[in-house]
């Protein structure tokens, strides 16, 4: 089971998830400088959380031109499970991967705090092990974590099952409270929250379980493929 | 920009001639008084710097502490306070950026930041509102860019900051010991600069906040780029990794005149630079100009020959600038050429170690007519002083501020913000807890148990989360060192803080002077901020819902000493009378006993009791779980006094435990063992928080209710004003 993490310069949540990957559920994992090419015999590919080239111009916009992605859409195009995670989220999104777009907070400002998820889809490479419906405690940390699509896009979303997480407050104004979705095929998933940061009980204050399942399904994806 | 004539003399006799331009601009931004410490150096020498787990190293901007198993940490604090008064987005943001760097040049990686944020009073003046928002954001979106988390500090509201800012900012690091970067050059190694380019912001920065702040000097404010800094980190420990570094330090205040000189006198070489190597960000920049620069994110490398190639390849890598300025001379002179023209030629030595003052000190004759000052009588209405209290910027919930702080990035934050003090899990099985602490208005009355009581409570709250204090830094901020009533007080400061630390054996590992804090208005209050680092070896304690049924114990003793407290401030606006005294013996005893309660695992949570007093400290662990909570004054150990005073005496050395009743008596024998003052004081459940003496209520109120007002308070104020 061979996991990639993808680099760029001002990524600052790649060490989390590589931790979070390699040491709690032992894959064997690889960063990848955005200048390198991907490896040929990669399982699956994360774009981890932080703030890319500092978020210059429009977050994720310049990363979302880098060498490295070209890559990605091959991968992406093979049905390579493809996991985006804030900052990787935004990426994907200005990439043209994932639709919509993030907007800035209506706070305007950064927010960071625990919140709820809900799983409205199960078919997907990272949430095949979840009940529909199931609740994950999660935290967000972002200043531009809003999702927008307008109503035809986001009829779109429903009707292709693309909807993967949904808010279970309005946290943030989320049209739809619309947390994470999902290419047309499924295999390229997008979320605004920070799962590398509920799986493990000593940081998590509610229930690092269901977080945990995001993981899980993953090797059960692998495995099944294999 | 310019010395004083006595220091002038005193750098012609040393240097055995007149200085030329270039000269007087590199010595006058090094010996300014934020650069040199020549009013406080010679007091300085009374903190204890030495311990066990200290590691001194020369040339080191931060403090090291070994903690165990081939690890250390490090630690170190900064502010930004004349900036920030004028631009608090940038100055509080670029203040960030100094304190990581000083970690990052230990060798370290910086794992966490804790901010202090004073102003003036932000109920009634719409400009220290906007001080303090601008200086939250500040620090919020450079942390949150640089991905370490913001994990605690404190915010507090004071008249005397009026039109003034007070911006501290500390930093903690994690690494190997190994990887400590053990600052060492040679002849022939190459001096090289990395980082932001070299432009005019911030020329005169270190002289601007060495003076009182009098008119707005804004080209002396620095710009924050913190994606150039994060970059800096990576290649700064990569390139430590690789070998690169034989030397490093980062460019603060004073810019490269100081650093160099710093750098060559701590290390005994001498070094030669020429400043139309470095890379500027603006055209036609003067040589002296470029010495005095104060532009953020660019750190100074020394590096062996053989490894500058590798070095220029891990900047390219990250597409960062590397400028080989100098190198490493024989002789331990400090030369500036431009255009390999000599511009400056000083003895090392003599630039880095400014002529010292000794100022006059007197006692302030205000302190025993303030002390004396005929105290207010209790308020009629107990409950409407409670609810206020919980709506008092300096005591409500700061949520609104440490929202906005990414402060789980590293996965590290085991006890997070709200709570006594922030705990970061480190990697050999320790954790690490740290908080900073300060309380002006005590020591404007009371300058020596002021002092004494901000290192007390600091300790206080790591002791809450089971850490036993290893180690201190310490930031003193005054006004003008030249009034001599100003200066006593600084002075009674460091001997009070010095005393503390040979009592408890808690070494002071770094810290900072910041004086001339003044505006027209006049000076602060005496403003020593103290944080401390503790270590849990064992289990870290985290706050846990408290239940029905749950029983409340107080440990320590109330005295009747309300002096600077928030209840004579806030409700009374009654400025006088003692302030809490810290009897070191009560406040090792009490520490040690709630260390060993916690390493039985019986407790529910542990909360200190500071601004506010018991009153505010028993509502905020209620309102926590959202429970309500009776409280039996007469059963806490006391001093007889009046109902009020009993609720928020700021008495030190007192921390509230929260017990299941089946627990009970195991810990009541554990403390009665302990020989120390407590009492079965309270028990959780219903809808109120109910306080009483003698079965007499003396205030009551809704727990849902209090709850809003205290959660949202702040931030209501804030976004509405």
């Amino acid at each position: 089971m061979k996991v990639g993490v993808i680099v760029f310069p001002g990524s600052n949540c790649d060490r989390d998830m590589f931790h979070v990957l390699k040491d709690v559920f032992k894959f064997e994992t690889k960063y990848f400088w955005h200048e390198d090419r991907l490896a040929g015999d990669l399982d699956a590919v994360v774009l981890p959380g932080g703030f890319s080239y500092g978020d210059r111009l429009r977050a994720g916009v310049i990363a979302a031109h880098s060498p490295i992605i070209s890559d990605v859409k091959k991968l992406a195009e093979k049905g390579m499970p493809i996991l985006g995670v804030c900052n990787g989220f935004q990426i994907l999104v200005e990439a043209q991967l994932l639709p919509g777009v993030l907007l800035k907070n209506t706070t305007l400002s950064f927010m960071c705090r625990w919140t709820e998820l809900v799983v409205e889809n199960n078919k997907t490479p990272f949430t095949n092990k979840f009940a529909l419906k199931q609740k994950i405690p999660i935290p967000i940390a972002n200043g531009e974590g809003r999702y927008y699509v307008d109503k035809k896009t986001l009829d779109s979303l429903k009707k292709n099952h693309q909807i993967v997480f949904r808010y279970s407050e309005n946290i943030n104004d989320s049209v739809f409270n619309i947390a994470g979705i999902c290419n047309k095929e499924g295999n390229i998933v997008g979320m605004m929250p920070h799962p590398e940061r509920a799986v493990e009980p000593e940081i998590n204050p509610i229930d690092a379980k269901p977080s945990s399942l995001i993981f899980e399904s993953l090797i059960a994806n692998v495995g099944a493929r294999r | 920009m310019s010395l004083q004539p006595q220091e002038l003399q005193y750098l012609e006799k040393k240097i055995k001639r007149k200085p030329n331009q270039t000269e007087l601009h590199i010595v006058a931004a090094e010996w300014s008084e934020h650069c040199s410490y020549k009013s406080s150096k010679k007091h300085l020498k009374l903190l204890p710097t030495r311990g066990p787990r200290v590691i001194h190293e020369k040339g080191f901007d931060s403090g090291v502490l070994d903690v165990g198993d081939n690890y250390v940490i490090t630690i170190h604090i900064e502010s930004h306070n004349h900036p920030s008064a004028v631009e608090p987005y940038g100055g509080a943001a670029t203040g960030v950026g100094g304190v990581i760097r000083d970690i990052l040049s230990a060798g370290t990686r910086p794992i966490a930041i804790l901010d202090g944020l004073r102003f003036g009073d932000i109920q009634k003046d719409p400009h220290a509102r906007w001080l303090f928002k601008n200086a939250v954001s500040g620090i919020a979106d450079y942390g949150n860019c640089l991905g370490i988390p913001t994990v605690g500090g404190e915010v507090e509201f004071d008249k005397s900051y009026t039109n003034y800012a007070l911006v501290d900012v500390a930093a903690i690091g994690f690494g190997k010991k190994e990887k400590l970067i053990k600052n060492d050059a040679k002849e022939g190694d190459l001096v090289v600069l990395i980082g932001g380019p070299t432009g005019r912001d911030g020329i005169g920065g270190s002289q601007f906040a060495s003076d009182s702040l009098e008119a707005e000097n804004r080209s002396a404010v620095q710009i924050p780029d913190p994606f150039i800094e994060k970059l800096i980190i990576e290649a700064t420990l990569q390139a430590r990794d690789e070998g690169c570094i034989k030397a490093i330090k980062d460019l603060g205040g004073g810019g490269l005149s100081c650093a160099v000189s710093e750098t060559a006198d701590a290390l005994g070489i001498g070094i030669e630079l020429d400043t139309s190597r470095v890379h500027t960000r603006e055209a036609d920049m003067k040589p002296h100009e470029i010495m005095t620069s104060e532009s953020q994110e660019r750190m100074l490398i020394i590096t062996e020959p053989v490894k500058l190639p590798r070095l220029e390849e891990i900047c390219a890598k990250f597409k960062i600038k590397c400028s080989v300025i100098g190198k490493v001379s024989q002789n331990k002179m400090m030369t500036v050429r431009s255009d390999g023209k000599i511009l400056a030629e000083m003895p090392a030595e003599i630039v880095a170690n400014a002529p010292l003052i000794d100022w006059p000190a007197k006692e302030p004759s205000y302190i025993k007519q303030l002390q004396n000052k005929k105290e207010p009588g209790p308020v009629s209405n107990l409950t409407s002083a409670l609810v206020k209290m919980l709506s008092n910027p300096n005591i409500a919930s700061k949520n609104w501020v440490y929202g906005q702080y990414d402060h789980e990035v590293g996965i590290r934050t085991v006890v997070k913000p709200g709570a006594d003090a922030a705990v970061l899990r480190l990697d050999n099985g320790k954790y690490l807890a740290v908080k900073i602490d300060g309380n002006p208005k005590h020591c404007y009355l009371d300058p020596k148990n002021g002092a004494m009581g901000c290192f007390e409570e600091a300790c206080r709250n790591v002791v809450c989360t089971g850490a036993t204090p290893i180690g201190m830094v310490d930031h003193l901020q005054f006004g003008s060192p030249q009034n001599p009533e100003i200066f006593w007080t600084f002075i009674e400061s460091i001997r009070a803080i010095s005393e503390f630390s040979k009592f408890f054996n808690i070494p002071c590992v770094g810290g900072k002077v910041s004086l001339y804090n003044e505006t027209p208005y006049g000076p602060i209050k005496p403003t020593p901020i103290i944080g401390v680092v503790g270590l849990i070896e064992g289990t870290p304690l985290k706050p846990q819902k408290i239940q029905q049924g749950d029983i409340l114990i107080v440990v320590g003793k109330t005295k009747d000493e309300l002096g600077g407290s928030e209840y004579f401030e806030y409700i009374h606006d009654f400025v006088g009378g003692r302030p809490p005294k810290v009897n070191l013996e009560e406040s090792k005893k009490n520490m040690d006993a709630i260390l060993s309660l916690i390493q039985t695992q019986k407790l529910k949570a542990v909360h200190d009791c500071s601004k506010g007093g018991l009153g505010i400290a028993a509502c905020e662990l209620a309102l926590g779980s959202q429970i309500g909570l009776s409280v039996y004054l007469e059963k806490m150990p006391q001093q007889t006094m009046t109902e009020d005073r009993l609720l928020f005496s700021e008495s030190h050395s007192r921390y509230l435990v929260v017990v299941q009743k089946a627990d009970l008596e195991q810990v009541t024998n554990l403390l009665n063992k302990a020989n120390v003052e407590f009492g079965v004081i309270g028990d959780f459940g219903s809808k109120d928080i109910v306080f009483s003496f003698n079965h007499k209520i003396v205030a009551k109120l809704r727990v849902d209710k209090a709850y809003n007002i205290w959660f949202n308070s702040l931030g209501e104020l804030v976004s509405h004003g």
